[in-house]
């Protein structure tokens, strides 16, 4: 892929958690081994449950969280080893916008501030021309200039998320990382901001590295997706292939499990159950990583991790039970 | 007879900007043994229903100001404090979004299900535990006797609302209120617990109100639908109906604006319902979708739309339909 | 929309000037602050010298309404410029006490890791010394000067203020805004001073009033212990310097006591209200 801008290799995330003075300690592993390519301009989603690593994921990528091992690349930049200064001055490239609308703006701080303030720090054009340039962000991301001097509490939470936009916009980022950009916003506004997204991306030629939970949302705004399952990608494809073809037992679970628009479409019995809750990221099981949720599973995958590997074009799944061809080899 | 009659039903809160009228004359039914979806964006007044139906809103600031809930013959709103508590949770029980809020934290779940029963059933401690272990199994619980002794923190996400599900259907309610049971667990953990809800819905006959933001999870499990727009039921029917040919503006917006609906390619923009929910103080004198509807006409303005009944069983609010 | 701007700190205004209590504690605080600094002045009469006989009740002279005390020091003068001396203490004290807690909690907070361990530890060392007698050390080492008085006092005080600090700062620095911040290339100070610490300040302006009262209090104590300077006159030191002749002229010990008792009282009510008025859970939104 000659036009990859993000390149994350065998990336890990372990958190320490207890392990006081005398307890042994123990890792969260939030993210354990994951890699994928993002190609310039496109949007690549990771969808996944609680617990299953994709949030850290986006935020180990914005190097806000430790990256225990492995690499990430924006573009030529080893953004994943800079430390200080030079990452400091490598962040104008990538930009994030958070879940939450409610928490992502500080409270205290005048929703023009917020974006000034962003193209202070990154030291975007002369100081002077800053106010007209956050003025321009502001009408660009749908909002009014006479706004800016609002507090966060002020606006909606459709608006907040169009100035958390905004701000993550200052430098011209080439990456914006969204986590949950639109899970905590009702469904017509949530249209309102997923399509302002698509209309930037198309703009600025922005490329979306898109977390959620939402299957819908991530169908409609991805060209690739990646499942992740507790802190691994099970499953990895374009859009098309995966929502038609899904291989591994558990995303096609997910999709099952998701409310269809049309009723009676699919009876109750051809879904997909599966039982009890994801197991926790502090002691994972040995093997595959689903196996105990698995409708499918045999012993060998009780003992075997299974590892992501190509079963098509733009294809790829880690599941001992579906074949080389892509097919599956379970009911 | 309907199981539950809602009529007129309007609802005032005082705030520092003046008085919302937060529900304005909602009225819709539930047979026996149905499920009626209410669907709408936050603030529309779906949980608000719920709360004034069973007089659970908080007075100050809130006011029931008009209506009456025909509950099994009786009106709700004419009963004594000591009857309605005789109706709820015994007869109309509710689970709510979040189940961690939601259980005592201090007490056993076998002990808060046993509450309730012994409150409302007259049976001893001992029965009422052997009960609620019965509960927990029923909603798929394993080792229900064990489990029964502990506390809602042993137990998931997922599992508590199983638990506040079991609590709800202890007593054999007719009526079975969940507000946005789903709305903070995984799709997976959703799944399963409407796949509980249709079950013991089947099992017992109880009735199902189901309030959520989510058309796609009224589409999997409700009968009918009623969508509320800023204290309004702007259109109700059954639901295939409301899918295969949306009559009011809004519930069109709210279907087509809907990645999951897929009414358009991938990649290609949304239909928006553009604007935002309108203040419930300053409200005009006409419709309240006016500003952000694509059909408006003069009239929408000056006047209120009346509900109008376009087919039989099937109400809506609008101009466009009032022939 | 509205277009005006509602800044939290004026949206807490609001709420505080409807609180009944909490006014009328600012305006006991504003009599109290008139008489000491206006009251001398008027009244022109030195709080150390012999103005009459010893032991004259009040209301008894008509140029000595307060009566004297032991010595025939005129109790009225005393009062009016001893709450210079305690509200001085008081407040130079509570900001020592401030500075230290908010940096050190702000520190533990933000850094997590050893740094909170190591200066929550110092934390608990000075919150289990015996705060007066730790006090009164201090100011026995040392010659009693109202400075003296001042660290004395700040050095004990702040360890509830780094508590709170640390836990807002460690609540706060992990919020998405902080987050957002870090993404832009923020550093440490930027993130702690800019944008950290304006929303860890509502409890802490609280917690720094609750400080100002009970630093009042203390300096009262040390006075009355006659740990303080005894070359200015303050309310604590008339009492402690009468307390052998309480029952003879009980007028030369109340009425110093009577208005620490309303400036504090003043300030709590203040306390109370700022808690109220800043919660944000209770109004914004």
């Amino acid at each position: 892929m000659s036009d990859s801008l993000l390149a994350v290799h065998d990336l890990k995330v372990h958190f320490p958690v207890g392990g006081g003075l005398f307890g042994a300690r123990a890792f969260v592993k939030a993210v354990d081994g994951v890699s994928f390519d993002i190609r310039r301009g496109s949007t690549f989603g990771i969808v996944g449950e609680s617990g299953s690593g994709k949030s850290t994921t986006a935020l180990a990528v914005m190097r806000l969280v430790p990256i225990t091992a492995g690499q990430v690349h924006l573009g030529a930049a080893d953004i994943g080893a800079l430390q200080g200064e030079a990452l400091r001055r490598e962040r104008r490239r990538f930009q994030m916008v958070f879940q939450d609308p409610y928490a992502s703006l500080n409270p205290r701080k005048r929703a023009g501030d917020a974006v000034l303030d962003a193209l202070n720090l990154m030291e975007v054009g002369a100081p002077a021309e800053r106010p007209a340039q956050a003025e321009r962000l502001f009408t660009q991301t749908g909002l009014k200039a006479e706004q800016m001097q609002l507090f966060p509490h002020q606006f909606s939470g459709g608006q907040r998320q169009r100035i958390v936009l905004a701000r993550a916009l200052a430098a011209r980022p080439e990456l914006v990382v969204c986590d949950e950009p639109v899970s905590a916003l009702d469904v017509a506004i949530q249209a309102q901001m997923l399509n302002l997204m698509l209309k930037l991306q198309r703009e600025f030629g922005l490329t979306y590295l898109f977390i959620s939970h939402d299957l819908g949302v991530v169908r409609h705004m991805c060209d690739e997706v990646a499942v992740m399952y507790l802190g691994r990608i099970v499953e990895q494809a374009s859009r098309e292939s995966l929502f038609e073809r899904p291989l591994h037992p558990y995303t096609r679970a997910l999709w099952s499990a998701a409310p269809s628009f049309d009723p009676g479409a699919r009876s109750r019995a051809h879904r997909i159950r599966l039982q009890g809750d994801p197991p926790s990221p502090r002691n994972i099981p040995p093997g595959c990583r689903f196996a105990g949720r698995c409708p499918h599973a045999q012993d060998a995958c009780r003992s075997a991790e299974p590892e992501l590997r190509a079963v098509g074009p733009e294809h790829w799944v880690a599941c001992h039970r579906v074949d080389d061809a892509g097919e599956a080899r379970y009911g | 007879m309907s199981l539950l009659a809602v009529e007129d039903l309007s609802v005032e809160f005082r705030t520092r900007r003046g008085v919302a009228r937060v529900l304005d004359r909602v009225s819709l039914g539930i047979e026996r043994g149905q499920t009626l979806g209410v669907v709408g964006e936050s603030g529309c007044g779906k949980s608000v229903t719920a709360l004034a139906m069973l007089r659970l809103i908080a007075s100050p600031p809130g006011r029931i100001t008009g209506g009456r809930v025909h509950f099994d013959g009786r009106d709700l709103l004419a009963l004594s404090e000591d009857e309605m508590r005789q109706v709820r949770g015994n007869r109309v029980s509710m689970i709510f979004q979040e189940p961690m809020t939601s259980l005592n934290p201090a007490y056993t779940v076998g002990d808060q299900i046993a509450e309730s029963v012994r409150l409302h059933q007259g049976l001893t401690r001992r029965e009422a535990i052997e009960r609620a272990a019965q509960m927990l199994d029923a909603v798929s619980i394993p080792d229900p006797a064990r489990r029964v002794h502990e506390y809602p923190h042993q137990f998931s996400g997922g599992m508590r609302q199983r638990v506040m599900i079991a609590m709800a259907l202890a007593c054999q309610p007719d009526l079975l209120v969940a507000d946005e049971p789903t709305t903070a667990l995984d799709v997976t953990v959703q799944a399963q617990i409407f796949d509980l809800i249709s079950e013991l819905r089947e099992k017992t006959g109880t009735a199902v109100m189901l309030i959520t933001h989510d058309m796609g999870a009224v589409a999997e499990m409700t009968d009918r639908v009623a969508v509320m727009y800023a204290g309004h039921v702007v259109e109700s029917a059954a639901v295939a109906d409301v899918l295969r040919e949306p009559l009011h503006p809004y519930t069109r917006g709210l279907i087509a604006c809907a990645p999951g609906a897929r009414t358009v390619a991938p990649g290609q923009l949304l239909d928006e319902i553009p604007g935002t929910v309108p203040s419930l103080v300053e409200r005009g004198a006409g419709c309240l979708f006016a500003e952000r509807c694509a059909h408006v006409q003069p009239r929408c303005r000056a006047e209120l739309p009346p509900h109008s009944e376009p087919a039989p069983g099937r109400t809506v609010m609008c101009w466009l339909h009032t022939q | 929309m509205s277009t005006e701007a509602l800044s939290p700190w004026r949206e807490a205004w609001r709420v505080f000037s409807s609180n009944k209590a909490a006014v009328l504690g600012l305006l006991m605080l504003a009599v109290v602050a008139a008489t000491m600094v206006f009251g001398p002045g008027l009244y022109g009469v030195s709080a150390f010298d012999i103005a009459g006989a010893p032991f004259t009740a009040p209301f008894t002279d008509p140029k000595l309404w307060l009566g004297t005390d032991y010595l025939g020091r005129d109790v009225l003068a005393g009062v009016l410029i001893g709450g210079r001396a305690t509200v001085l203490v008081g407040l130079s004290a509570a900001a020592v006490a401030v500075t230290i807690g908010v940096t050190i909690g702000a520190l533990a907070g933000y850094f997590g890791g050893w740094v909170d361990l190591a200066l929550s530890r110092v934390t608990e060392l000075f919150q289990v010394l015996p705060a007066l007698l730790f006090a009164m050390v201090l100011v026995t080492l040392f010659r009693p000067s109202l400075t003296v008085v001042v660290f004395a006092i700040g050095v004990v005080a702040w360890t509830g203020t780094a508590r709170l600090a640390r836990a807002e700062f460690l609540r706060l620095t992990h919020l998405e805004f902080a987050n957002a911040a870090r993404a832009l290339g923020a550093g440490h100070l930027r993130l702690m001073l800019r944008e950290i610490l304006p929303n860890a300040l509502p409890p802490l302006i609280v917690s720094a009033t609750l400080i100002v009262g009970a630093a009042i209090l203390f300096e009262a104590g040390l006075s009355f212990l006659g740990l303080s300077d005894p070359n200015v006159m303050s309310w604590g030191l008339m009492i402690g310097s009468n307390r052998r002749n309480i029952l003879e002229c009980w007028w030369a010990v109340t009425f110093p006591g009577a208005m620490i008792f309303a400036t504090v009282l003043a300030v709590s009510l203040i306390g109370d209200g700022l808690n109220d008025a800043l919660n944000p859970k209770l109004h914004l939104r």
